[in-house]
């Protein structure tokens, strides 16, 4: 029974697999520049990040499917509506460890930095993003993971991905089909986080590792 | 090589830095020390622009250095810190190449600087230089941090309380590694410290700081003798203590554990004694606990084949030095030093062993004085 289902659902589970992972994959792409980008910037003026990022926390709490719900009234259905939604969302945890990890620099690496002779932007690029980069990428495999369950959502608005899938399932009571979008969204999940644990041991140093979660 | 003219600065209200002026020649170590707050570090920083003065100037060389970048005067003024602050992200060859690195020396003349330097402080270059900071031990850690500031070859290094968290014993070894490839390389240092000892011990001029104010400028030689306040001779009060204690006798010094002998002992047992005891010679009483004198394994060996002689007694020897129980431990050490023997006998006024002075208990008084109790 499984194989005559897989028979006959196997092409449109690739193709959905194939769109949620591109929704994912870019979606987190924008995000991590702009959250790094947005991160260091903060981590220069702290005072203002006490105030912003509690702002954008509390705007994380609004339910993705009311923000896609009201991107698609604006953007129509198009799937930049996903992307920017979908990268809107991941934003925010890369922001806040990209952020938490440059403030938590100590405070001599950064000294010792600028008394050897190096310029602010070396001291940044050397010393301080190297050293934050174990919480930064915690902040980015959290991303990767909640957006491979949000890009679900994009089947709200008809444009595809596995979230197509679970969403025909339960509408047609057909549990397999809830399952056939379900189960590869998972592997997805646990894929892509294994991926950015091995991305991270190319990237980050071993002294660094040891005290990373 | 190193002058302020009348710097001020100021924090708020709160004046660090009260005008002050000095100056420090050229492959001088100077050592700033005072207590907490007195101004010291802000002193050291400012030679770096790590802080910026209200008022007053500063020159290196005759180069006022308001007028340099201060990114490129760093580049030429080595800088160690307390908490080392070797960076975890590179192994101990990057760390030490960081400031060539930014001078954009070629690779490979990075790599010979890093090899010669790690000769210099003798951990090899093919043992260390990949290893990352935490798998060093504190010192190790705080020598990279050393050959880190050395690497351009700047003529002027700044040191900000580099051995502070480091235990005695390494402390003491840094200090004389530092002293050594300072007079070495000819490098103006500037050293900040709280501890006395470690002035007195590296400095050329040790300048005594106190509320942003210097009180005494001074070779560590002459701060010791005519200290100019009392919270400077409260500084050295260690010493000064140790000035006036009362002087210390042989007895303070003594061991008591002697391989002894008498004089009708025969002299085959004797060698057996002294074989068990892995020694070379025997202090040798009479029956009534008085001293003899010294019998030795070489002038047994010197008898002739056959020879008729039973007891030790014609063999002793009275050469060995002697001192008293009450006698001044100075004398005492001077007897074992000028001679070339290894101990002092050390008798009771009735001319019974009270015991015996070794070199090893100098080595141990020494260590005492430097170190105090906890050696």
């Amino acid at each position: 029974m499984i194989l005559h289902f897989l028979e006959l659902y196997w092409r449109r589970i690739v193709t959905a697999f194939g769109i949620h992972l591109l929704y994912v994959l870019v979606s987190v792409a924008i995000a991590f520049v702009i959250a790094l980008a947005l991160g260091i910037l903060l981590s220069r003026i702290p005072r203002w990040a006490n105030v912003i990022l509690p702002v954008l926390s509390v705007l994380q709490t609004i339910p993705g499917i009311v923000f896609i719900g009201v991107l698609f009234l604006y953007n129509g259905m198009v799937p930049s509506t996903v992307i920017f939604a979908l990268a809107t969302y991941a934003v925010f945890p890369i922001l806040k460890n990209t952020f938490v990890g440059l403030i938590e620099v100590p405070a001599h690496y950064k000294e010792a930095a600028q008394g050897c002779g190096m310029s602010p932007v070396q001291v940044l690029w050397r010393i301080e993003l190297p050293l934050a980069m174990p919480v930064i990428f915690s902040g980015l495999r959290m991303s990767t993971v909640y957006t491979v369950s949000w890009a679900v959502l994009a089947a709200m608005i008809g444009l595809g991905g596995l979230g197509d899938l679970i969403y025909s399932g339960i509408s047609s009571n057909n549990n397999m089909l809830t399952l056939a979008g379900a189960i590869p969204a998972a592997v997805m999940a646990m894929l892509l986080s294994l991926l950015i644990d091995l991305l991270r041991r190319c990237v980050i140093p071993r002294s660094l590792r040891r005290d990373a979660s | 090589m190193i002058r302020f003219e009348h710097v001020r600065k100021s924090y708020g209200d709160k004046q660090v830095l009260k005008g002050i002026s000095f100056h420090i020649a050229e492959g001088e170590l100077a050592v700033l020390i005072g207590p907490s707050g007195c101004g010291k570090t802000t002193t050291l920083k400012t030679i770096n622009r790590l802080i910026e003065p209200d008022e007053g100037r500063v020159y290196i060389g005759n180069e006022d250095i308001a007028q340099t970048d201060p990114v490129q005067l760093r580049r030429s003024i080595g800088y160690v810190i307390q908490q080392i602050g070797l960076f975890p992200n590179m192994n101990v060859e990057q760390n030490i190449c960081v400031v060539p690195h930014l001078l954009k020396y070629e690779k490979r003349k990075m790599r010979e600087r890093a090899h010669e330097l790690l000769e210099m402080v003798g951990m090899p270059y093919d043992e260390y230089a990949r290893k990352y900071p935490h798998e060093l031990s504190g010192g190790q850690q705080q020598r990279i941090g050393v050959l880190r500031a050395l690497a351009a070859s700047p003529p002027v290094v700044l040191m900000d309380e580099p051995f502070g968290a480091l235990d005695p014993v390494t402390r003491a070894t840094l200090q004389d590694e530092v002293r050594s490839l300072q007079k070495k390389l000819n490098k103006t240092i500037v050293f900040v410290t709280h501890d006395m000892d470690e002035a007195l011990n590296m400095a050329d001029k040790i300048i005594f700081m106190d509320a942003g104010e210097i009180v005494q400028m001074a070779p560590p030689g002459e701060m010791l003798e005519h200290p100019a306040s009392d919270l400077i001779r409260s500084f050295m009060g260690k010493r000064s203590i140790a000035e006036q204690a009362t002087p210390q006798t042989a007895a303070d010094f003594l061991r008591q554990n002697v391989i002894t002998t008498y004089t009708d002992a025969r002299i085959r047992e004797s060698v057996e004694l002294m074989a068990r005891r892995n020694v070379d010679t025997l202090v040798v009483m009479n029956r009534d606990q008085t001293y003899a004198g010294i019998v030795s394994i070489a002038d047994i060996d010197r008898l002739e084949k056959g020879s008729t002689m039973q007891t030790v007694a014609p063999l002793l020897r009275q050469s060995n030095p002697v001192s008293y129980l009450d006698e001044d431990a100075h004398v005492c050490f001077e007897k074992l030093l000028s001679g070339n023997a290894n101990y002092v006998v050390v008798l009771r006024r009735d001319n019974t062993l009270a015991g015996i002075v070794t070199k090893t208990s100098i080595a141990k008084a020494l260590a005492d004085a430097v170190w105090g109790d906890a050696v």
